[in-house]
Parts: structure tokens; C-alpha cells; sequence
């Protein structure tokens, strides 16, 4: 039985085993001079353990008596979250060896906050989705105070630790709340309890509380306070891992709990996600007209995105949820270019991150210009590129699901989201000339950058099948 | 050929990316190159395109040349002309080489520039041949990119705020057009138009938030579509962009922008809402004719007073689609064929004068009317293609301009008599404003000590009105030239509004009873 069970958890404990003895190694051969070489192995790892898990077995497993899922839902996280990690980790090399923040923790953390993010979107219990998310967060932690030097940088780790841990206090007390009433942590107990019309009020304050911790994880409106200070003051290469994977598996986490501990309550949690949606789209699109710094700006884009993520989630329906993975992976990919395109942006070799510093950039550099123009238009989501389909398909799950108001208040917001990518758009190429910005770039980040953009443009033509498989996933979480 | 219609949308988007991976540098010898690209690709897309004018069978009232494809969520990549879009995709065809001829001045940036003129005109091709919902929405709305870009790259002084009023206001309108189009794939279950056009949608009242909804669903997808056509249009109240948009312009953007880019909402009106939702049509009807009667008469007073030779056009624009908005919503086969014609010969005529403001400013780089004053002293050619096309814009028989304004207003009395009455004397303002414009530029002493030394028309110049002209012309004095293609197609729509408007008449009365 054991056996069995350690089987379906292998891929995590590959990557727990292997993050132990990089460290261990790391710490005997020479910290440091290990850290280039552990990124390009750890990132590898990643993706050979995505092309595993995204090729593995079909059918849904359980271990741990149920604690632990292993279906098509987790594995579609999973290849999402890993290939992620591994494209940001790719990123940051060479920029942080290059300004000497390149530690030999910096893979390892990455790797197991990758662990933490598996374990989340595969809980099938409360105490697993605790312990899955908490590894995650403890990691993140350190990693956005990287750069220890800096006021900033460890200004927003010690705010995100006080904010995070006040979040995953409100978690544990909604998970202390179900347990009392449900009697249970065991999702699948839950789901017995938590029926539609006659979910009890404790359990009820439960729930609320939970997605309460949760819609913190995803930086969704009121809970976002957070999100623009860590965004700015991490390490570039950090932020860019903060728009991503965490992102992707918080969002799982949300459907993974919703549907397989709530699933029988629709009614009692759809509002809540379609309000915290609505604010969240409108806070993300109208708090970052104003911004100066682009960080900041992809911060209140990203609480703008997961607003319309949400929007998938609250109709409730597979097909919902099947919008949702799509949602996300979509956005993932357009904000690894998007990172892939401000790490780039440099003076005389430091980092540059106020968008007026763009000006006339398509002048320099035609190339990289127009596919972060692609890449604004998509995340704007704007037709032809492939956010905007990302876009249509949560607008159609909501209205199948009966939430018409929210698809027209989510366009609404889209179109006032439209205006700050123009703006960027508008420096790049209608702007004043002014001081330039280097024109070298690592090859790196070049590749990142077009890849990204010519996936939005490509990726219209089958969407390079992720539409077939989180049907898929879909279909294994809502049944 | 099996797929015409994909390979005339998409050979410009082809010599667009050839001029994006293949043209470096930004020599003289570069600009010629992307100059003559541009020219060589649009002239080759007209040729084919003639190709579906000559296998086009007007008599069948069908989706022709039809192309079918699977997509994503059930979606297709379907294509296929009717008699309503088909002449929009000639007229498409026939104005871009013009626009490439006519940027032949263009310095800055050029191989930007006919990238953005190329991608554009795979987009607004798209737009008339797309036969699934979202395939529309996507060519309608990725439009924006481009015109964005040349408004904001290329424009004048005041072209940031111009593009953005230009991308946020349409994009606002869109995106309503989008959740409609949601609504419909879940109500249908399919976004093939041609599926689209013979499904009924809900029509019974109901109230929303306790408004009382005459029409029910019907009218609310026509409430979403309008707000995206109407801004497209332009119509008054929601024409403001409009003036702003081309008075920023370069000169070939505001060519295509009144020849092409604003009969995308004509054609929607045709294409979507008058068949798809014919009871939200029949009582939103009065309203749209009211607002198109009160567009015609007031942007004319508005265009009176303009000092600005472009922003007179453009107010003269909106008054014209005035016409068009009303002959669609009069709903029988004058009011829509007149809509159709003046939608084809406001495409040549306001192309043309635009044109002309563009001749006038690249020699003296001022529209304000003051600064000119008897230019027919030292540009009489000038002049002479002025006065035309000032005719046809005043709408003189002889010129294609009489034939649509006189079959709107025909159509629209039979409907409605006080409309008519009132756009009618939305003529006698336009000749008012169109001659005073021609009047002050054109006639006079030449007393500016500026313009002694203007120039008359180039060759160049010359080669790119000669087109125009002849449609003008042409379309003035054998107007059934368009009216036999667009006839039976427009007979059959009409037939499907009435059936289905007194069907759901009957069913009301019925139910009353």
C-alpha cells in the first residue's frame, strides 16, 4: 500500500530529494560557483519532470487514503507550474550573475516553493493543502528579499511574510471552522457534508475564510494589498516568478478546493468568487493607469488577470474551469515574454523600470518593440492575439453560467485595462526621443521574448492543443 | 480556385511579413523598395480580387466561394461574399493601391508604415468575407491595431490624443458587440453566420432590473451590436472620435478610414442586426432613423463653420452616413440598396476629397481654409477634380452621390415621412457647406503671396484621382452596375425581415389574445 502510494507522489519527492542535495552540495563544494550550473540542471529537471507528468499516466489516483490527488486536473497544474519555473529560472541567470545575486539558494528555493505549488493543486485535504501551501509561501518569502542589500527588496519580503502570514492565519482558521462542522479535513468528507441549501452557518464562515486565505494567494481585490510592493521591490527575475507559477497554482488551489470540497455548494460560494472578480478586474485596470513603473504596472495587471480568471471559476461549471486553465496558461506564457522583455531593459548595465524610459524604443530595437507590442495588445486582449481568446472564454462561461452582469462589467474593465498598455505602446513608439536604453540584451531573454510573442500571434491557429487538454483536466476535477 | 477569398484577404498580410523578415536599413533605396512592395502587393490583390467580381452569380442569393474550416471551441474559419459584402471587398481592393500611391511622400519610418497600410488590408478584407462570428470580431476589431499605429505614428500634432480616443472609444463599443456575440454562440450553440442568420432568437418581453425590455432578447443583442456600429459608423451622438481620428490622420489613413474603415458598421447593420435580430431591429427602427435625420442636419450645420479643411470633410462623412443608417433602418429595398450604394460611392467620393486635401498639403502643410484663396489661378486640373468630386458630395445627379441619397429617401418616405422630410434638407445644407468649402479654397484672387508659387497636380497625382473619377462617373450614370449584384441578396433580406417581423407580430397579437 505504502509502495503505491509512494509512487504517485514521486515527482515531488524527485524534486524535494534533489533540492536536499543541492543544497547539501552546494554547501560543500563552494556555494556560489555551483549556482549557474545548478539553475540550467534545476530548470532541466523541471522539465524533464513536466514531460513526465504530461506524458505519464491517464485516470485519476488517489494516495494517502485520499490526501493526495494525482488526476488530469493536478497533472495539467503541474506541467503548467513546472514549465514555468523552469522558463523563469532559465531567465534570471544570466541577470542576476551579473549583478551578484545569483546564490546557490536561489534554484533551491525555487525548486521548493515548485514542490509546495505540486502538493497545493494536488490536496485532497485540508492539512496537505496547508502544508503544500505554506512551503510555498515560506520559500517565496525568501526569495523576494534576495537581494539582502537592498531596503527594497527586503522591504517587500518582510511585507509579504506579515501579510502572507497573516493570510495563512485566516486560512487556518476557516480550515479549523470546516473541520469543526464538517468533522472532517478529508476533502472528499466535505463534499458529504457541504450540500446545496444545507450548508451550516460554521461551516459557511469556514468557507469564506478559506477563500478569504486563498484569494490572497492569487492577489485577488480586496486582498491584493501586497502584490505592487512585492512586484517592485523583488529582484526582476523573483517577480517574474511571482506572476507565474504561484499564480497558476493558487489559482488551482482554488478550483481544487471550491469544486472538490464545496462542489456540492455551488450557490453558496459563486457570488463571493464573482465579487472578488469584479473588483479585481476593475482595482487592476483603473489603480494602474497611474503607474510610472512598469513592475508596478504588471502587478495591477496581474490582479486585473486574475480577476478574469476568477470570472471562469465563479460560473461553476467544468466548462468554467476549462476557461479558467486556459485563462491562465495563456497568461503565464504572455508574462514570461513580457518579464523576458524589463529584464532586458537597461542603463549603462542597471536596471531600468519607469516606462518612460522606453521612449522611441522601437527606433533602437524594431524587433523586440513590435513583439512586446504583440505581447500588450494580447494581454489587453485584444483580437488577433491569443489573450484575447483567453478572454472569450471565460466571458463565455460566465454567461453560460448565468452571470451576464459580470461578462459585460468584465469588458468593460478590459477596456479600461486597454488604456495603460497603450500607454506603454504610445512610449515605445509614438514617444519623444530621449535617453536611450542599452541595446544589448542576452540571447536568453531575446529568445524568451520572441517565443512568447509568436505563441500569441500562432498560438490563434489550435492553441497548440492546451484547449483539448484542460478539457481534460476540466472534466477530472468537476464531475 | 477552391479558396479565392483566403488568398485575396491574405496576400497583403504575406507581403507584409516579407517587407518585416527581408527589408533592412532605412536608406533611400529601402523606402523605394517597401514603396513598391506595397504597391506591387495591393495591385496584385485588386487583379485577383476582379476574379471574384466575374465569378460572382448575382441571381444566387447564397453565401458564394464559400471556405470552411474547423477552429477552436467549435468555432470555423469560414469565409464566403453575398451580394452585400461582395462589392465592399472591390471597393477594399480598388482604394488600397491608391492609399499606397498616395503615401509616396511618406519619409518617416516607411517600411512601418506599409507594413501597417498591408496588415490593414488583410483585416478590412477579413471583415466583409468572415462568415463566423468571432472570425468577424476578430478581422473587425485587430483593425484597430494598425489604424491605431498610423494615426499615432504618422499623425499630426495632436495624434496621441486622437489615437487613443480613436482605439478606446471603438474598442468600448466592440467589447459589448463581443458579450452579445457570447450570448448568441450560447443561445445558437454555433457562430456560423450562415447558421446564424436563419435562427430565431427569443423575442418575448422581459424585464431586466425592472425595465420593461420590448423585444426581450432580441433587442438587447441589437442594443450591443448598435453601440459597436453605430460608433464605428460614426452616428451622431457617438461621433466625436471621428473628426479628431482624421483631422490627425496622414492623409492615406483618413482615406481609408472614410472609404473603408467606416462601412464596416454599415455592413454590420446589414449583415447582423437587421436579419439576426429583426424585432430588436423593428423597435429600435423609429430611434435609429430619428438619430440618423438629426446626424444629417446637424454635423452639416456642424461642418459649416469648420476652419479646418479635414474636420469639414470628416462632419461631412458623418452627415453622409447619416443617409446610410437611414436607408438600412427603413427596411425595404430602396431604403437598403440606396444605403449599400452610398456606402460604395462615399468610398470613392470622400476617399477622393480627402485626397485632395492631401494635394494641397503637401505643398503648403496647412488645412486651415484661410490659408488658401484662388487656387484655380495656379492649379486649374486641381480645380476641375475638386469641383467634381464637391459635386458629388453635394450629391448632384450625375455623380454616384444623387443615386444613394435619392434611393435612401425614397426608401425612408415610404417608412417615415417627417425623416425624410428633414434629412432632405440635410442636402441643401451640404451643398451649402461643400460649396462655400470650394468656394473659399479654390475661387477668389489669389492674394496669399504663399501660393504664388503652388504647383499643379503631378503625374502621380493625376494617375491616382483618374480612378475615382470614372467610378464616380460611372456609377452616377449606370447605377445598376451595382444595384443588379446587390438587388436579389438585398430582396432576400428584406423578405426575411418581413417574414420574421410579422411572424413575431402575429405570435404577439396572438399570445394578447
Amino acid at each position: 500500500m505504502m509502495q503505491a502510494d509512494l509512487n504517485i507522489i514521486l515527482p515531488e519527492m524527485v524534486l524535494a530529494i534533489y533540492a536536499m542535495l543541492a543544497l547539501l552540495g552546494a554547501v560543500y563544494t563552494g556555494k556560489d560557483k555551483l549556482a549557474s550550473a545548478l539553475v540550467w540542471v534545476t530548470a532541466a529537471l523541471m522539465l524533464v519532470l513536466a514531460v513526465w507528468i504530461g506524458t505519464g499516466s491517464a485516470g485519476a489516483r488517489t494516495a494517502f487514503n485520499g490526501m493526495f490527488n494525482d488526476d488530469g486536473f493536478s497533472r495539467f497544474a503541474k506541467v503548467l507550474i513546472l514549465s514555468s519555473a523552469a522558463a523563469v529560472l532559465v531567465m534570471s541567470q544570466e541577470y542576476m550573475q551579473r549583478r551578484g545575486i545569483l546564490r546557490f539558494e536561489y534554484p533551491v528555493l525555487v525548486v521548493l516553493a515548485t514542490v509546495g505549488m505540486m502538493v497545493m493543486v494536488s490536496a485532497g485535504d485540508l492539512m496537505v493543502l496547508y502544508m503544500g501551501l505554506e512551503l510555498q509561501s515560506l520559500a517565496l518569502y525568501v526569495v523576494a528579499a534576495l537581494r539582502r542589500d537592498s531596503v527594497k527588496s527586503t522591504e517587500a519580503g518582510l511585507k509579504y511574510f506579515v501579510l502572507g502570514a497573516l493570510s495563512s492565519g485566516l486560512l487556518l482558521y476557516g480550515a479549523s471552522l470546516v473541520y469543526g462542522f464538517a468533522g472532517t479535513t478529508l476533502f472528499s468528507g466535505i463534499l458529504q457534508t457541504a450540500k446545496e441549501g444545507e450548508v451550516s452557518v460554521g461551516l459557511l464562515f469556514g468557507l469564506v475564510f478559506l477563500i478569504s486565505g486563498m484569494a490572497f494567494k492569487v492577489s485577488a481585490v480586496p486582498f491584493h494589498m501586497w502584490t505592487p510592493d512585492v512586484y517592485q521591490g523583488s529582484p526582476t527575475p523573483v517577480t517574474a516568478f511571482f506572476a507565474t507559477a504561484p499564480k497558476a497554482a493558487a489559482l488551482g488551489l482554488f478550483a481544487r478546493v471550491l469544486f472538490d470540497a464545496f462542489g456540492g455548494a455551488v450557490g453558496d460560494w459563486q457570488q463571493v468568487i464573482a465579487l472578488l472578480a469584479v473588483l479585481s478586474m476593475f482595482l487592476g485596470a483603473v489603480a494602474a493607469i497611474g503607474q510610472t513603473d512598469i513592475k508596478r504596472l504588471m502587478a495591477y495587471s496581474s490582479i486585473a488577470h486574475m480577476g478574469f480568471a476568477l470570472m471562469g471559476l465563479a460560473s461553476g461549471t467544468a466548462f468554467g474551469v476549462q476557461a479558467m486553465l486556459i485563462y491562465v496558461s495563456i497568461y503565464v506564457a504572455m508574462n514570461i515574454g513580457t518579464f523576458a522583455f524589463i529584464m532586458a531593459m537597461e542603463r549603462d548595465g542597471t536596471p531600468v523600470t519607469e516606462i518612460a524610459a522606453l521612449n522611441m524604443y522601437s527606433k533602437k530595437k524594431p524587433g523586440r518593440a513590435l513583439a512586446m507590442l504583440i505581447l500588450l495588445f494580447s494581454l489587453a486582449g485584444v483580437p488577433p492575439m491569443l489573450g484575447f481568446f483567453g478572454k472569450f472564454y471565460v466571458l463565455r462561461a460566465a454567461y453560460d453560467g448565468g452571470l451576464a452582469w459580470l461578462a459585460i462589467l468584465g469588458v468593460v474593465a478590459s477596456v479600461i485595462g486597454a488604456f495603460y498598455y497603450l500607454r506603454i505602446v504610445y512610449y515605445m513608439y509614438f514617444g519623444e526621443e530621449g535617453e536611450e536604453l542599452d541595446t544589448n540584451g542576452s540571447p536568453v531573454l531575446w529568445a524568451m521574448l520572441m517565443g512568447s510573442a509568436a505563441i500569441m500571434l500562432l498560438g490563434i491557429i489550435n492553441m497548440f492543443g492546451v484547449e483539448g487538454a484542460a478539457q481534460a483536466a476540466a472534466a477530472a476535477l468537476v464531475n | 480556385m477552391d479558396n479565392l477569398l483566403s488568398i485575396v484577404t491574405f496576400i497583403p498580410a504575406l507581403a507584409a511579413l516579407i517587407l518585416a523578415v527581408f527589408l533592412r536599413g532605412e536608406d533611400a533605396a529601402a523606402k523605394k523598395n517597401a514603396k513598391y512592395v506595397a504597391l506591387f502587393a495591393t495591385t496584385i490583390t485588386f487583379l485577383i480580387s476582379i476574379g471574384i467580381y466575374t465569378g460572382f452569380d448575382p441571381a444566387d442569393t447564397g453565401f458564394q466561394f464559400v471556405e470552411e474550416g474547423q477552429w477552436l471551441l467549435g468555432l470555423k474559419y469560414k469565409m464566403g461574399v453575398d451580394g452585400i459584402s461582395v462589392l465592399f471587398v472591390l471597393l477594399t481592393t480598388f482604394i488600397m493601391p491608391l492609399t499606397i500611391l498616395a503615401s509616396w511622400n511618406v519619409e518617416t519610418r516607411v517600411k512601418e508604415y506599409m507594413i501597417a497600410f498591408l496588415i490593414l488590408e488583410t483585416l478590412m478584407l477579413g471583415v466583409f468575407m468572415a462568415l463566423d462570428l468571432v472570425l468577424f470580431y476578430l478581422f473587425f476589431e485587430a483593425g484597430l491595431i494598425p489604424m491605431f499605429l498610423i494615426i499615432g505614428i504618422w499623425g499630426g500634432k495632436d495624434r496621441i490624443y486622437a489615437s487613443f480616443k480613436f482605439f478606446l472609444y471603438t474598442f468600448l463599443g466592440s467589447v459589448l458587440m463581443l458579450v452579445a456575440m457570447v450570448a448568441m454562440f450560447s443561445q445558437a450553440g454555433t457562430t456560423d453566420i450562415e447558421a446564424l442568420l436563419s435562427h430565431n432568437f427569443a423575442s418575448d418581453d422581459f424585464s431586466v432590473l425592472g425595465i420593461h425590455i420590448v423585444g426581450g432578447l432580441q433587442t438587447l443583442l441589437f442594443l450591443a451590436f448598435f453601440a459597436s456600429f453605430a460608433v464605428k459608423m460614426p452616428m451622431w451622438p457617438v461621433h466625436t472620435w471621428l473628426p479628431d481620428a482624421h483631422v490627425q490622420a496622414p492623409t492615406a489613413g483618413s482615406v481609408v478610414l472614410a472609404a473603408i474603415l467606416l462601412k464596416m458598421g454599415g455592413y454590420g447593420f446589414l449583415r447582423f442586426s437587421l436579419p439576426m435580430f429583426p424585432v430588436g431591429s423593428e423597435v429600435m427602427g423609429p430611434v435609429v432613423l430619428w438619430m440618423s435625420a438629426i446626424a444629417i442636419v446637424y454635423t452639416s450645420l456642424v461642418a459649416l463653420v469648420q476652419e479646418d479643411m479635414k474636420k469639414l470633410i470628416a462632419y461631412s462623412s458623418v452627415a453622409h452616413m447619416g443617409f446610410v443608417t437611414m436607408g438600412i433602418f427603413a427596411a425595404n429595398q430602396q431604403g437598403i440598396d440606396g444605403a449599400i450604394f452610398q456606402m460604395l460611392s462615399h468610398g470613392f467620393i470622400s476617399a477622393a476629397l480627402f485626397l485632395i486635401v492631401g494635394v494641397i498639403y503637401d505643398r503648403m502643410h496647412t488645412r486651415d481654409i484661410d490659408a488658401y484663396g484662388g487656387l484655380v489661378n495656379r492649379m486649374p486640373a486641381y480645380a476641375l477634380v475638386f469641383m467634381l468630386f464637391t459635386m458629388g458630395n453635394v450629391g448632384l445627379p450625375g455623380t454616384s452621390g444623387f443615386i444613394g441619397e435619392f434611393l435612401t429617401l425614397i426608401g425612408t418616405f415610404q417608412v417615415n415621412t417627417w425623416v425624410a422630410a428633414v434629412a432632405t434638407s440635410g442636402v441643401i445644407f451640404s451643398a451649402a457647406y461643400a460649396l462655400w468649402l470650394y468656394r473659399r479654397v479654390v475661387f477668389g484672387d489669389l492674394i496669399k503671396g504663399s501660393l504664388k508659387s503652388i504647383t499643379d497636380m503631378t503625374t502621380r497625382e493625376r494617375v491616382i484621382f483618374a480612378p475615382l473619377v470614372v467610378m464616380t462617373l460611372l456609377l452616377g450614370v449606370y447605377p445598376s452596375l451595382v444595384t443588379d449584384i446587390i438587388g436579389p441578396s438585398t430582396a432576400a433580406l428584406v423578405q426575411h425581415y418581413d417574414n420574421a417581423t410579422a411572424t413575431a407580430t402575429a405570435a404577439a397579437q396572438h399570445a394578447s389574445n
